[in-house]
């Protein structure tokens, strides 16, 4: 019992990464599929900062009366890897609104077909 | 000076990028990146002559001493893939600027050098770091510049081809992202060679074991390791030239010599031999070899047939890593290098058909071998290459690859070399035959700046470009001692830090 509940945030986690997965994979619009994959890098992100949770602990900040502190490499970690995800989401957008104009459309499928018929 | 070479290879480019948005001028902004990379390639040239006498170099960036900051480690295996990148990139350069002019937009010149100059530093940056994490962070800056590179192609595919590449892309860095979170959990260090101190003492835990499962998938997204292939023919085919140049000879080996580097080095060789990996990764790369090289054959576009072609040339560099041995290795790594060069030069040649013809289309290109004799004299020497006879680069590696299976007696491994060079024999043959035994369709070469209806005139730049590589494909086939001693050196400095004698 102990291995669920003693690792209900890494399940939780993995339910999150998988929701996203899903997403990714399923949707058809573009739009979705970098929303699916935005939840899935939280998933990863939140992975990390969960890591350097020390339970009891503070903000990593010396002060009087506290003994125990979070681990803060891995938050530091995780604000190059939002700035990265951030990036990828606006590249990715970026590209999204160019498909539209090049195409009429955002929906893979749609896509597809168009790029079919081009042969 | 010297101790900052390793670091500067990385903050010129790092530099110039702003440098060439701002300048906002098309013809500088080349000048400016033709400079940083012939800088950049006389530096990792120093700099693996350096490596090679037997000294390693370690860099504490910021003076933060490892493991607490990020240290570069430099030995001869990631100088030479450093050195490989940076001249490939001088090469591109010298090819690119009319390429560039013609398929590019004039005001987005400069972002576009800006843009590779950030692809290039991205790719140095994974070969030189020692410190993982900041391998991820230099995977993205490639990857992000990669995906903006590609997606500048004039076909309207080129856009979905670089949604598709960013989509499997960053799946592929997000697993790499866990799996270093996973050793960080572990061993609660980034470092490389900390983390290989580290690792042995917690071999037999299952997160190490998930760790390991999803750095290889991670790196083989990126590297395009079949079945992990699919973004890498339209991404190659509908990218502007110069990028297919640079992305086709670099990308994919730098996100391979990362795989070499996590599964020998980061995690012991022993501990690769006892997963399931290394007969994985053989009956992937014969089944690639033999897949690409299927697909190569069907193509009725010259672009998209490299373009597969590269796909079976990665499953020969997996089936060297696969074999698990100091020749194997070895093998690989010359792979990596003569396939930059050759693969190089035949997207180059497909660049130059691009602007003299306008296509790269079979049916567009007939019976021009004779009107174009420098394009299709390199353009022979490659095939011969890719198929691999003597006399050139294809040759030494395959062969290297075949004596180090036979050696391990993996009959299957050796079948699948020759089964694939008669494949490459056929997929060459047939854009030969298209050159030279087909009716012409287009007019003669005119006097005309840019392809259309008739041959446009070749411009200078290309044909150095294209030559010089040519040059080294066959210079380096005939004289094998300084490639062979490279990785020679390279495979012994990676045993070497394992402790492991062969």
């Amino acid at each position: 019992m102990s291995f669920i509940e003693g690792h209900l945030i890494y399940w939780l986690l993995i339910c999150l990464m998988m929701v996203g997965l899903y997403t990714l994979m399923s949707c058809s619009n573009l739009i979705k599929k970098i929303a699916g994959l935005n939840v899935f890098q939280t998933g990863a992100i939140l992975f990390y900062v969960s890591l350097g949770k020390v339970t009891g602990g503070t903000v990593p900040i010396i002060a009087e009366g506290y003994e125990s502190y979070s681990n803060p490499l891995p938050q530091v970690l995780m604000l190059t890897a939002i700035v990265v995800g951030v990036a990828t989401s606006a590249l990715g957008f970026a590209l999204i609104v160019r498909i539209r104009e090049a195409y009429k459309s955002i929906e893979e499928d749609e896509l597809d077909n168009m790029d079919r018929l081009d042969d | 000076m010297t101790e900052h070479i390793s670091v500067l290879l990385i903050i010129i480019p790092l530099i110039a990028a702003p440098i060439l948005v701002l300048s906002n001028h098309a013809k500088l902004s080349w000048i400016i990146s033709l400079l940083v990379t012939i800088a950049c390639a006389y530096l990792s040239f120093e700099l693996l002559a350096d490596v090679q006498q037997g000294n390693e170099i370690h860099y504490a960036m910021g003076g933060w001493a490892p493991p607490w900051g990020i240290e570069y480690i430099i030995d001869p295996l990631n100088a030479l893939v450093a050195f490989i990148v940076c001249l490939i990139a001088l090469a591109t350069m010298v090819f690119a600027p009319k390429s560039v002019e013609r398929e590019i937009e004039t005001h987005q010149i400069p972002l576009f050098y800006a843009a590779f100059l950030l692809c290039f530093l991205g790719l140095v940056g994974m070969c030189l770091t020692g410190d993982i994490f900041n391998m991820f962070v230099f995977l993205e800056i490639s990857s992000l510049a990669s995906y903006a590179l590609i997606g500048l192609g004039k076909n309207r595919r080129a856009l979905t081809a670089s949604f598709h590449y960013l989509i499997l892309g960053t799946l592929g860095a997000t697993f790499f992202l866990l799996g270093i979170g996973m050793l960080l959990a572990a061993t609660g260090t980034l470092n490389m060679q900390d983390l290989a101190n580290l690792l042995p003492a917690i071999e037999n835990r299952p997160l190490l074991h998930t760790a390991f499962a999803l750095i290889v998938v991670g790196m083989a997204l990126k590297a395009a390791i079949f079945p992990m292939h699919l973004w890498l023919p339209n991404a190659y085919t509908y990218a502007p030239s110069t990028v297919s140049i640079f992305l086709s000879a670099t990308s994919t080996k730098v996100a391979l010599y990362a795989l070499i580097r996590c599964l020998y080095d980061v995690f012991s060789f022993e501990y690769m031999l006892n997963s399931w990996l290394p007969q994985s990764l053989l009956l992937i790369g014969t089944v690639a070899v033999i897949y690409g090289s299927w697909l190569a054959i069907g193509q009725r576009e010259v672009k998209k047939m490299l373009a597969y072609s590269s796909v079976a040339q990665i499953g020969y560099i997996v089936i060297g890593i696969g074999l698990l041995s100091d020749a194997g290795l070895r093998a690989s790594l010359l792979h990596i290098f003569n396939h930059a060069l050759m693969k190089g030069m035949l997207f180059m040649v497909a660049g130059i058909l691009v602007y003299r013809l306008n296509s790269t289309d079979y049916r567009s290109i007939s019976g021009m071998g004779k009107r174009m004799p420098i394009t299709f004299g390199a353009l022979i020497i490659g095939a011969l290459s890719l198929i691999g006879v003597p006399g050139t680069v294809g040759f030494i590696s395959k062969w290297n690859l075949a004596q180090a299976a036979l050696a391990q007696q993996q009959w299957l491994v050796v079948v699948a070399l020759l089964v694939g060079s008669l494949m490459a024999v056929i997929y060459c043959w047939k854009l030969i035959e298209v050159l030279y035994f087909q009716p012409a369709t287009k007019s003669r070469i005119g006097k005309v700046e840019q392809g259309g209806d008739s041959v446009a005139r070749m411009p200078v730049g290309m044909i150095i470009g294209l030559w010089s590589l040519a040059v080294l494909c066959i210079y380096f086939g005939f004289n094998t001692d300084v490639t062979l001693q490279g990785a020679q050196k390279a495979v012994d400095a990676l045993f070497a830090a394992q402790g492991v004698t062969q």
